[in-house]
């Protein structure tokens, strides 16, 4: 990743406290404390209306909380958006892949962060996006339309996207929603390399399966945080039960 | 060579003409480049609603002799801060804030018109009057143009960044929010330059179809941004040469050019067209041996 070093490395990437959300009067997170040290793979793991999403758009900075703080590399959601450093990776449903633009194109928006007034672009801007499409191996399908590329393809184009940004923290919207396992594990191995370079990665997924290959600790969330541990821990069956009401065989 | 093209450029030798050709190119080409983004961002129906809700401003311009564009512009914004609050402030969801909030400005106007004295003409402001428009209307069409186109060009990438991922934009240090407003400004610009060429029930039309076609003919944004308002312009000047040959109305006339565009482009685009998609899958599978 290019730019490290923006905070001390002792303060953890991501940093929730006691934070409180509504809509309207429906309590979307209630008192979550997480802290997310940097170069792990954090998974979310929750039932649908759990809080992942409200979560993610606080780590962005997108809800306004009732209480509690959020800490993104030490400092508060807009400075690190300012300093380029989130990257995030929209659920599929989310996006319009009959969009008319490229791969390069989608990977190009993460550099608008660093151009000026008209996003013009320049050499060290191509070579970004050179360089995180090699990463991801897409080099060859640059000049496809975004929606002509396979799920897991597509996946790793808005990977690309927050590669091409510098950020150093990627969030990762149900990434395995409809892709078969082959791709499940590419784009795994991919998050763990990227780990090991030092991105700090928060992924909410529904595959329990693939949570102990995933993800270095996992947490449990049902509004409030339930569980914060390793992978196994969080899947004992007795921990799922508190979050998905019934016993679920991982 | 002379006698083919004397008939085409006979027209040429009116000046109002002349001017009706100007202002439906320059309509065109702005209502072509925005009509790329709406399309994209699903606001069509937002073009139909901004570009009815002027009715008033115009009338009221006309009866105080401010310059139409002005009250246009006026009431096209209300309108568009209108649907926000409404939608942003009850349960009613954004369709439904559009059509109440539209139909009601639209209905206003129509009031306003039924008690002004007679020198406005109903038909001329509803579907256009391009055969009558003045040097001043004209230069008033040409600047607002202008200014519509460069800010526009200048700033297409963050259009189209927030069309296409509002969350990144925001994500990278944009706001969504201001593009929105923004191109919801430009959409009431653009509606005011193309008033004069199509009149107010007809804008919608070049602000939706030039896109639309474009978007069935190309994967890549950087075209259409061109095939839109090459579409808009030529549909304009075909469709005025058609009026004045055939002495049909010119806004109208314009209007199915622009359909008809449409039309062969959903049929033939090679890739996306019903026919044109299924002549190149055929065209493929005879070269591949049995």
């Amino acid at each position: 990743m290019s730019a490290g070093g923006r905070a001390p490395s002792g303060t953890p990437a991501i940093e929730v406290r006691d934070l409180t959300v509504h809509y309207g009067d429906v309590l979307a997170l209630d008192a979550a404390t997480v802290s997310v040290g940097r170069g792990t793979v954090c998974g979310l793991v929750g039932m649908n209306g759990s809080g992942k999403s409200t979560l993610f758009k606080a780590v962005m900075g997108m809800v306004r909380p009732d209480r509690g703080t959020v800490l993104v590399d030490g400092a508060p959601p807009a400075q690190a958006r300012r300093a380029q450093a989130v990257g995030y990776v929209p659920q599929s449903e989310d996006v319009d892949w009959a969009f008319p633009l490229s791969v390069r194109d989608v990977v190009m928006t993460g550099r608008y962060g660093y151009q000026g007034f008209t996003r013009r672009t320049r050499p060290a801007d191509r070579d970004a996006v050179a360089h995180a499409l090699d990463r991801v191996e897409l080099a060859d399908l640059a000049d496809r339309q975004i929606g002509a590329l396979s799920g897991g393809q597509r996946k790793r184009a808005f990977v690309a996207r927050g590669l091409a940004q510098g950020a150093t923290i990627l969030l990762l919207d149900e990434p395995f929603g409809g892709v078969d396992k082959r791709t499940e594990a590419t784009i795994t191995a991919l998050l763990r390399e990227l780990a090991t370079d030092g991105a700090t990665v928060l992924v909410s997924t529904h595959d329990l399966h693939a949570l102990p290959e995933l993800a270095d600790e996992a947490v449990l969330l049902q509004q409030r945080v339930l569980l914060h541990s390793t992978p196994a821990e969080v899947l004992r069956p007795e921990n799922l039960a508190l979050a998905f009401g019934v016993e679920v065989a991982p | 060579m002379t006698d083919v093209l004397a008939p085409l450029l006979e027209p040429l030798s009116f000046e109002f003409l002349r001017i009706a050709l100007a202002v439906t190119v320059t309509a065109g080409i702005v209502c072509g480049v925005l009509s790329c983004w709406l399309v994209l961002v699903g606001w069509s129906l937002m073009g139909d609603a901004v570009s009815h809700a002027v009715l008033p401003g115009v009338v009221l311009a006309y009866v105080v002799g401010a310059p139409f564009a002005l009250g246009a512009l006026v009431f096209g914004l209300l309108a568009v801060l209108l649907i926000g609050a409404v939608r942003d402030t009850s349960r009613v969801k954004e369709d439904a804030a559009i059509g109440v909030v539209f139909t009601t400005l639209f209905a206003l106007g129509l009031v306003l018109l039924s008690v002004t004295p007679s020198q406005t003409d109903l038909n001329h402001i509803l579907f256009g009057n391009l055969l009558g428009v003045s040097r001043a209307d004209l230069v008033q069409v040409l600047a607002l143009g202008a200014v519509t186109l460069a800010v526009v060009v200048l700033k297409r990438r963050d259009l189209t960044l927030y069309a296409f991922d509002p969350t990144h934009a925001h994500a990278i240090g944009l706001s969504p929010r201001r593009l929105g407003a923004l191109l919801l400004g430009l959409l009431a610009l653009t509606v005011v330059v193309a008033l004069q060429a199509v009149g107010v029930v007809l804008v919608v039309a070049l602000l939706i179809t030039p896109g639309a076609t474009a978007y069935l003919l190309t994967d890549r944004f950087s075209r259409m941004l061109w095939i839109s308002p090459l579409v808009a312009a030529v549909c304009g000047v075909v469709g005025i040469y058609t009026s004045y040959f055939l002495d049909t109305a010119s806004g109208g006339t314009v209007v199915v050019t622009l359909g008809v565009a449409f039309a062969l482009a959903y049929l033939f685009s090679p890739r996306h067209g019903l026919i044109g998609s299924r002549l190149a899958a055929a065209r493929r599978r005879r070269l591949v041996p049995a």
